[in-house]
């Protein structure tokens, strides 16, 4: 056992130091260098100002921007530090709702949220992606049948022609990556700053 | 289904199967103690290291030699990590200011990382400073892979030679596999991870204001290099608390594939590893066989469930299109998310994509039962190679028993001794698993933490049990498991499935390792033939579902009977 002590010390420590230290710092150093938008979190900028990650989704409520889906982070309740409130794309704490297929709770906010959808957008169905949370709350993405749904309340708010808005959401459709990967989506953060600009210019 | 979803499965699958041979060589001549192309960067490292360890440390070990020496290594981590964690608050780099842990959730993760589960008890980006990640948690994500493989060369070498030490010696096994095997494919995994969007800065987090006015903290950190050898030695704790699932760990589908392909590499190729070792490739594509032929089933289960959408919403006017997506990202669908969960299961690795707890009730049995089946299709790395071994030798007892001849593995004739050692570990798993549960789901304190009611409480008990004594580190994360009863048993529950398994193990490899290599007649069961893999696939079968049976039709398969009345909770 004592026998032991020695190269359990040695490796311990040398190990540590190459994988715990040298190795993260390594690849930090290269990445900042080689790809520095990536590796500082692919932020968008306006000026000064972060407006946010391409990656990392928004809340967005105000009915003329596109919405992304629900999500089911939360914060610390400011009154009660032992108890959480609901605070959507909180990009400091993700998490999924962890709801079982059959719990109580899970059925009663899709039951909500499906009408509301189908009240403002006249559809039958909605997709899934538009009453569902996301693993991470945070999620960038939703379908562009989820993008289409939202169209008409869009373009009523902004009076924007719906077949510009169309249009818009078709070119930012990104495809399967590779042809093959994933599934088709739209960056709605992308999508909002380009609605933006189309209602300015 | 799609052909489509089909279709990206298969690729990943492709990339793996292509990787076995030319990984699984330089890992044989890694283990043989051969010049690799590595040599001339890390050979000086790996001399300076094993000299300053000392001359006699580095002879060849007896199997109880071995097994103290690896016992004592992981001793000594734990004590490491256990003190990092409970004084970080003190060490530097901690740009959140995040206190130490409290003892029993130190306790519950220095566990959880030494034994390569990867349990997460807490949230990574409210609890853990970067300097925790980096030099606690990530030197762990590579010593508890480089252990598990260092006990899986050992195991190897005791079918493959004979001699009273002819195991191998554990500091250089240990030592060659993090220098030659995992460090390398980490720098090259982790600057790709980058490339295609993964954060890797010394950052705390960034504030946004986002569109609508709102601030928005978005954290931050050495992401990259702690995600690649999360998934390449199968340890599966997350940067984030949504893990894999969270854009910063897995910004693209294409970055998900290079993650299920790095948590199924190592594993897969170590079958190789096993065919060149004892000098039958055969070997090791039968057993590679019986992996992929139980995986392959899991995962058309898991797909078509998920991508049946559930039929409650669909009742209320959702499009089951798109399938089940509660608890999962857009950029991945249910192809790739029931993949990564079938992956991530069949390994221990434990890292997700999307959240097992909202899978349809089949959806989620099947990463259950992937799990309690023993972590061994393809496993973690190593541990699934010596834990299917395990299996191998049972199965050729009970193939002995049907035909009245005496039998034996590789030439190694399996006797009496084996048995009580191989049975002696396989009992630890429904040991651990069913008698924690089921103290669990009487008491009060435990219940309080269930997220769920009904059927799906029972799995989210069965469910930790099964994880952490299986030593993969998922969740059905809904269950709270941050409190004093969930933490100190879930640790020893992880404890028990790795050191009380791996000890009968190595004892068992003591045992054939003086034995002599008969040479093969006649009479000998070929065991790498279609007939040995389907027996194989048949004893993981039974004896996963006569232990775990009764617990499955509790959970998730009540559940999926119930969904068609329309009940809920």
């Amino acid at each position: 056992m004592i026998a032991h002590l020695r190269p359990a010390f040695v490796l311990l420590t040398g190990l540590t130091v190459l994988t715990g230290v040298v190795y993260p710092l390594a690849i930090t150093g290269l990445s900042a260098v080689a790809l520095p938008r990536q590796a500082g979190g692919s932020l968008i900028r306006a000026g000064d100002t972060v407006v946010g990650s391409t990656l990392i989704g928004q809340s967005f409520t105000d009915p003329k921007w596109f919405h992304g889906r629900p999500s089911a982070t939360s914060a610390p309740d400011p009154a009660d530090s032992s108890k959480t409130v609901d605070a959507p794309y909180n990009a400091g704490n993700s998490s999924g709702s962890n709801l079982g297929p059959l719990a109580a709770k899970l059925i009663d906010r899709v039951k909500a949220d499906t009408e509301a959808l189908i009240a403002e957008s006249g559809a039958t169905t909605v997709p899934a992606d538009a009453v569902t949370t996301s693993a991470s709350g945070l999620d960038p993405d939703i379908s562009p049948a989820f993008a289409r749904l939202q169209v008409k309340r869009i373009a009523a708010t902004r009076g924007l022609a719906p077949d510009r808005i169309e249009a818009l959401i078709a070119g930012s459709v990104r495809g399967r990556d590779l042809g093959i990967f994933g599934e088709p989506r739209v960056n709605v953060l992308e999508l909002n700053l380009a609605l933006d600009r189309l209602t300015r210019s | 289904m799609t052909a489509i979803g089909w279709l990206q499965c298969l690729v990943v699958v492709a990339l793996v199967l292509a990787s076995v041979v030319p990984l699984g060589t330089h890992m044989a001549r890694v283990y043989a103690g051969e010049r690799t192309f590595l040599s001339p960067v890390f050979g000086p490292l790996e001399r300076g290291f094993l000299h300053l360890a000392g001359e006699r440390a580095v002879r060849p070990q007896s199997w109880l030699g071995y097994t103290l020496a690896m016992l004592v290594f992981n001793a000594a981590g734990f004590l490491l990590l256990y003190a990092i964690l409970r004084i970080q608050g003190v060490l530097p780099l901690n740009p959140q200011g995040f206190d130490g842990v409290d003892p029993a959730l130190a306790f519950n993760t220095a566990v959880s990382f030494v034994t390569n589960t990867n349990w997460q008890a807490y949230g990574g980006e409210t609890t853990m400073s970067h300097l925790t990640q980096m030099v606690g948690l990530t030197v762990q994500n590579f010593l508890s892979a480089a252990t598990g493989m260092a006990l899986a060369a050992a195991m190897i070498r005791a079918f493959a030679k004979t001699g009273r030490e002819a195991l191998g010696n554990f500091w250089v096994d240990l030592t060659r596999s993090t220098l030659y095997v995992l460090l390398p494919l980490s720098i090259v995994l982790a600057l790709a991870f980058v490339a295609f969007g993964m954060p890797q800065t010394l950052a705390g987090s960034v504030e946004a204001t986002t569109l609508e006015g709102a601030k928005q903290i978005i954290a931050l950190g050495p992401v990259a290099s702690q995600e690649a050898i999360k998934e390449l030695g199968t340890n599966g704790g997350g940067f984030f608390n949504a893990n894999a699932a969270h854009p910063f760990e897995n910004p693209t589908a294409i970055t998900n594939a290079l993650e299920i392909w790095a948590l199924l590499a190592i594993s897969a190729a170590l079958t190789h590893t096993f065919g060149r070792m004892v000098g039958d490739k055969r070997q090791g594509w039968a057993i590679l066989t019986v992996m992929a032929i139980i995986l392959g089933g899991a995962l058309v289960v898991a797909y078509w469930a998920e991508a049946g959408g559930n039929p409650l919403l669909t009742a209320l006017g959702v499009d089951p299109t798109m399938g089940n997506m509660e608890g999962k990202e857009v950029r991945f669908g249910t192809a790739a998310s029931s993949l990564y969960a079938i992956a991530t299961t069949g390994t221990s690795t434990g890292a997700v994509n999307a959240m097992h707890e909202s899978f349809m009730p089949l959806g989620g049995f099947m990463p259950l039962l992937l799990i309690k089946l023993g972590e061994i299709v393809p496993g973690g790395v190593g541990s699934g190679l010596f834990g299917i071994l395990v299996i191998a030798v049972l199965t050729v007892f009970i193939a002995g028993l049907m035909v009245g001849r005496t039998p034996e593995y590789l030439g190694k004739k399996i006797e009496v001794k084996e048995m009580k050692l191989a049975m002696l570990a396989q009992l630890i798993l429904p040991l651990s698993i069913l008698g924690f549960t089921a103290v669990a789901a009487m008491l009060p304190t435990a219940l309080a933490s269930l997220a769920n009611a009904g059927p799906h409480g029972l799995t989210e008990l069965l469910y930790a049990y099964a994880s952490a004594t299986g030593n993969n580190g998922s969740a059905f994360a809904g269950l709270s498991a941050n409190t004093p009863w969930f933490n100190s048993t879930l640790g020893i529950a992880m404890f028990l499935g790795r050191f009380g398994y791996v000890v009968p193990v190595m004892a068992m490899a003591g045992s054939l390792v003086v034995k002599t290599r008969g040479t093969a007649s006649a009479g000998t069961f070929p065991t790498d033939g279609p007939l040995f893999v389907g027996l194989v696939v048949a004893v993981i079968l039974i004896l996963g579902g006569l232990q775990f049976f009764p617990a499955f039709a509790l959970g998730p398969i009540v559940e999926h009977l119930l969904m068609a009345t329309g009940r809920t909770f």
